[in-house]
């Protein structure tokens, strides 16, 4: 893989709020002390008015933006989503879901590549505090493209957005010419007939990776990238399972109340299918280099193989 | 309006408080009416506002951050002519429009929800950063409780506000001195209130009796003189003001009044009214 270009969505994002900066100019930028490493600093330094840093303060600074918004502003608000949805949770969900104000909650970081600070700074469970917000739409892109993409998507779209970022350089896998990007539809990436792999954010790559393993072992693993967790694209994960009859789903979050818990939601009611959730089993994460976590956490290419042929060979 | 008409006005909304809460079987009374001149002065005086144009976009802001006292604002509301005043009596109850605390989705004239301590002061902030960012005119006033600043993110709000000088954001504490369990000083004192604002930049304004129009009038005229810094009024109120037995009883903080002490209630208010009248 080394050929493959890598970028992490991040960058991705500070880049492209960079080129909105000059479209919209209600857009306005907060950031709470990390603006190197939410990459808001490439926005700061085009349009200095109109990036406000509100000190290490993130509760602040979800309440700032729904005045902001309530107040015809477009107001993307960074941290690292430990401290975004963590801990300024209750703020997201009461000034800004609430009244369905047209806030975007940009959060780097997210999951355990953040690597050697370890599992303070790991969070594995903001997909589920997002998710359970009425109103609010849940994206986790792939990678480069996909993330620029849904910066653009989210700016269009009236009213609150979660957009899970990572620190980690992922590789470009969405670099074609008629890639589309539509909030609430998933991609299948993959055709295949044996099991569905539905998977988001870095874990979409690994998952095509495995799905090559698989296929040497003589596994035909059909792929789906959903970027958007909610809403969910619910018609094509019903299809794609009663067309595979096993689903595996993979992310870098916990695997309680993530993409595997939507799915698992999804299905139960609706096409009851076997599900294997791949995803962090209900730990901490620690510290260490990206890469060697994602490894030990079965979150790479190998680990994704391992677990998926496991599940099917029950 | 001179001191005299709000004075009158005040006394209407103190029933349209009473009777609201009591129609609830719910809610915060004590608060309200210790608020309810603060909230008559903002609506009859001070804010640019308009009843026939709610939403009109260079109207001056409100956030009610002390939410719990939607009573008060909704009865001023109300009285101002945002919606019927008989509405009041839909207070808390299934389907109505006036929800247990500001829902600025369904109430005509609310700007922003709140109610969650602590967060409306932020949204106020925010509010006062964006007229600065597009260079609007419209000031933004937030109503606290002396218990409300308790609460760590009205510090982060207020730090904010002082850092980037924000002149057009007015906040009010409303220093009853009370909150639901017990004296403010006693349950984990947040005094001294000026000092604090002044460390965090602000222009601080004592009024010394925060249910007297005259001082109330002079902490506006005042408010509006300063530059460079966001301004807080440090208001003394009286919780419970107006209604004889709930006047500084912390137990009138959140409940209602049973069938006979919404008659004495309302009997105490119709006693100030008339009183108001002979003037």
């Amino acid at each position: 893989m080394s050929e493959i270009k890598k970028i992490a969505t991040r960058d991705s994002y500070g880049r492209t709020l960079v080129e909105l900066g000059k479209k919209y100019e209600n857009l306005v930028v907060l950031d709470a002390d990390l603006a190197a490493a939410t990459k808001t600093c490439m926005f700061r330094d085009a349009f200095p008015d109109r990036h406000f840093n509100c000190g290490i303060a993130e509760c602040n600074m979800i309440g700032i933006a729904a005045g902001l918004a309530a107040t015809g502003k477009i107001p993307f608000v960074s941290s690292f989503a430990m401290f975004a949805a963590g801990r300024a949770f209750e703020q997201i969900r009461n000034s800004v879901g609430y009244p369905h104000l047209n806030v975007k909650i940009a959060a780097s970081h997210a999951g355990i590549s953040v690597g050697e600070d370890g599992a303070t700074h790991q969070c594995n469970e903001d997909i589920a505090l997002m998710r359970v917000i009425p109103g609010m739409v849940v994206i986790n892109p792939a990678d480069d493209i996909e993330a620029k993409a849904a910066v653009k998507a989210a700016i269009e779209y009236d009213g609150p957005v979660y957009l899970r970022l990572g620190r980690l350089a992922v590789p470009v896998i969405n670099d074609r010419p008629d890639y589309h990007f539509e909030m609430g539809k998933g991609v299948v990436l993959k055709e295949g007939k044996d099991v569905t792999m539905i998977a988001t954010g870095l874990t979409v790559a690994a998952s095509l990776e495995a799905a090559q393993m698989l296929k040497q072992d003589g596994i035909d693993a059909k792929v789906i990238n959903i970027h958007t967790i909610k809403p969910l694209d619910e018609e094509l994960v019903i299809a794609a399972a009663k067309e595979t009859g096993k689903v595996v789903t993979v992310e870098e979050h916990s695997v309680i109340g993530g993409l595997g818990s939507a799915v698992c939601e999804c299905l139960s009611e609706k096409a009851p299918t076997p599900v294997k959730r791949i995803g962090i089993y209900d730990v901490y994460g620690e510290s260490g280099p990206a890469l060697e976590l994602l490894h030990k956490y079965g979150l790479d290419g190998e680990g994704i193989y391992r677990q998926t042929k496991k599940f099917l060979e029950k | 309006m001179n001191k005299l008409e709000l004075q009158k006005v005040a006394n209407e909304i103190r029933k349209g408080i009473i009777t609201g809460v009591y129609n609830a079987k719910a809610g915060h009374p004590g608060g309200s009416l210790s608020a309810a001149d603060i909230f008559t002065y903002l609506y009859f005086e001070e804010m640019n506002i308009d009843p026939k144009d709610a939403k009109k976009p260079d109207r001056d802001r409100f956030v009610l951050s002390k939410g719990h006292t939607a009573p008060g604002l909704y009865s001023a509301l109300a009285h101002r002519g945002f919606f019927p005043i008989e509405d009041l009596k839909t207070l808390r109850k299934v389907g109505s429009y006036l929800q247990g605390h500001p829902d600025m989705k369904m109430t005509p004239g609310v700007d922003m929800s709140s109610g969650s301590l602590g967060q409306g002061v932020s949204a106020a902030v925010g509010m006062a950063l964006s007229a600065k960012i597009s260079k609007e005119s419209y000031r933004v006033y937030t109503l606290l409780g002396d218990g409300e600043i308790q609460e760590g993110q009205v510090w982060e709000a207020a730090m904010f506000a002082g850092a980037n000088h924000l002149d057009n954001l007015i906040m009010i504490v409303d220093n009853n001195g009370l909150q639901i369990d017990g004296k403010v000083e006693d349950v984990c004192s947040p005094y001294p209130i000026d000092k604090k604002f002044e460390a965090f930049n602000f222009y601080t304004i004592q009024l010394e009796d925060g249910n007297d129009f005259d001082q109330i009038r002079a902490a506006f005229e005042e408010a509006k003189t300063v530059k460079g810094k966001p301004v807080v009024i440090i208001a003394k109120t009286v919780k419970g003001k107006g209604v004889s037995f709930m006047e500084n009883e912390v137990s009138w903080h959140g409940k209602a009044p049973n069938g006979e002490e919404y008659e004495i209630a309302m009997a105490d208010l119709e006693k100030a009214g008339a009183a108001l009248c002979q003037k």
